[in-house]
């Protein structure tokens, strides 16, 4: 049900971005990179309790008129971003918490593959399948 | 996790690859030490990525630390981290009294100078480990009586 996944890695390039439908790529490249300063912002707030300060999924990061961005960072300062079409608003919260597990292991496995050089773009075929599946529901 | 003796077992036979493998000059300058230390390296980014996948965010140098000495060492040598002193200046010395990987070798001073080549691949573990969580660091570890030993961890500010 997403319409961009995008997994950044902590010196905040991206490892691997994709969306759909594939000809307004831009905008979403664009989208992310700014969401990103939202992350920074959330993960160094340290007098404001908005965000636990322990938990790994940050929650919505910010609408705009279309769209909704979700933010959700590891221990290893991976950020994984979301974002979903606002007029779908059928998502609840937990859905979204899920979609980030599955990332999350999708992730791992694809850190402990011995063929993948941390900090090379991600081109695993399963990691592939694995975003296909959380996106495919749009269309 | 499985077995420890497993790991162990691979281990020891990794370090006789290294070395039997290793030309006539290299032996002399350490080039195996460090291609040991490498491989703990990557292994401990990819096994610190699977630990820290449920574990809440960390707060800071000193939580990453404690980590490193409670759950990654049972999860890895079955047993914690015996004691942990810092002086809060980025120098941290972790002492191990009887460590796994040690423990069969010697119980005193025997073998002490082959000690460094078993301890390679543990301190190259626990590098990547703490460099995938953001904390760049040389460990060394040295060794005065078996199995204790003590891993010294400095970090390095940017």
């Amino acid at each position: 049900m997403a319409v961009c996944i995008a997994v950044i890695a902590k010196e905040n390039y991206p490892l691997y971005i994709r969306s759909i439908p594939t000809e307004n790529e831009l905008k979403f490249h664009y989208t992310v990179h700014t969401s990103l300063d939202v992350v920074e912002e959330k993960i160094s707030a340290v007098g404001k309790a908005l965000v636990d300060q322990r938990e790994l999924y940050l929650g919505l990061l910010y609408p705009t008129e279309d769209y909704k961005v979700y933010g959700y960072v590891t221990n290893s300062k991976v950020k994984f971003v979301i974002v979903v079409d606002s007029s779908n608003t059928a998502l609840r919260d937990n859905e979204i918490r899920s979609m980030f597990r599955k990332l999350h292991n999708s992730y791992t496995d694809v850190m402990c593959n011995p063929f993948y050089n941390p900090g090379d773009p991600i081109q695993s075929k399963a990691f592939d399948n694995m975003v296909s599946a959380m996106m495919v529901q749009v269309c | 996790m499985a077995d420890e003796a497993l790991f162990q077992f691979l281990h020891n036979e990794l370090i006789q690859y290294v070395y039997k493998s290793a030309e006539q000059g290299e032996m002399e300058n350490g080039r195996c030490i460090t291609r040991l230390e490498n491989m703990g390296f990557r292994v401990g980014q990819g096994l610190i990525e699977r630990f820290t996948k449920d574990t809440a965010r960390f707060k800071d140098e000193l939580d990453v630390m404690k980590f490193i000495c409670k759950d990654f060492w049972t999860s890895v040598f079955k047993k914690q981290i015996d004691n942990l002193r810092t002086n809060h200046q980025g120098i941290y010395v972790l002492q191990d009294n009887k460590f796994r990987l040690l423990a069969q070798m010697s119980g005193g001073k025997q073998y002490l100078e082959h000690a460094p080549k078993y301890l390679a691949f543990s301190c190259g573990l626990v590098r990547g480990g703490l460099s995938n969580l953001g904390v760049k660091s040389i460990v060394t570890a040295e060794v005065s009586t078996m199995p204790a030993c003590k891993f010294q961890i400095m970090i390095q500010k940017m």
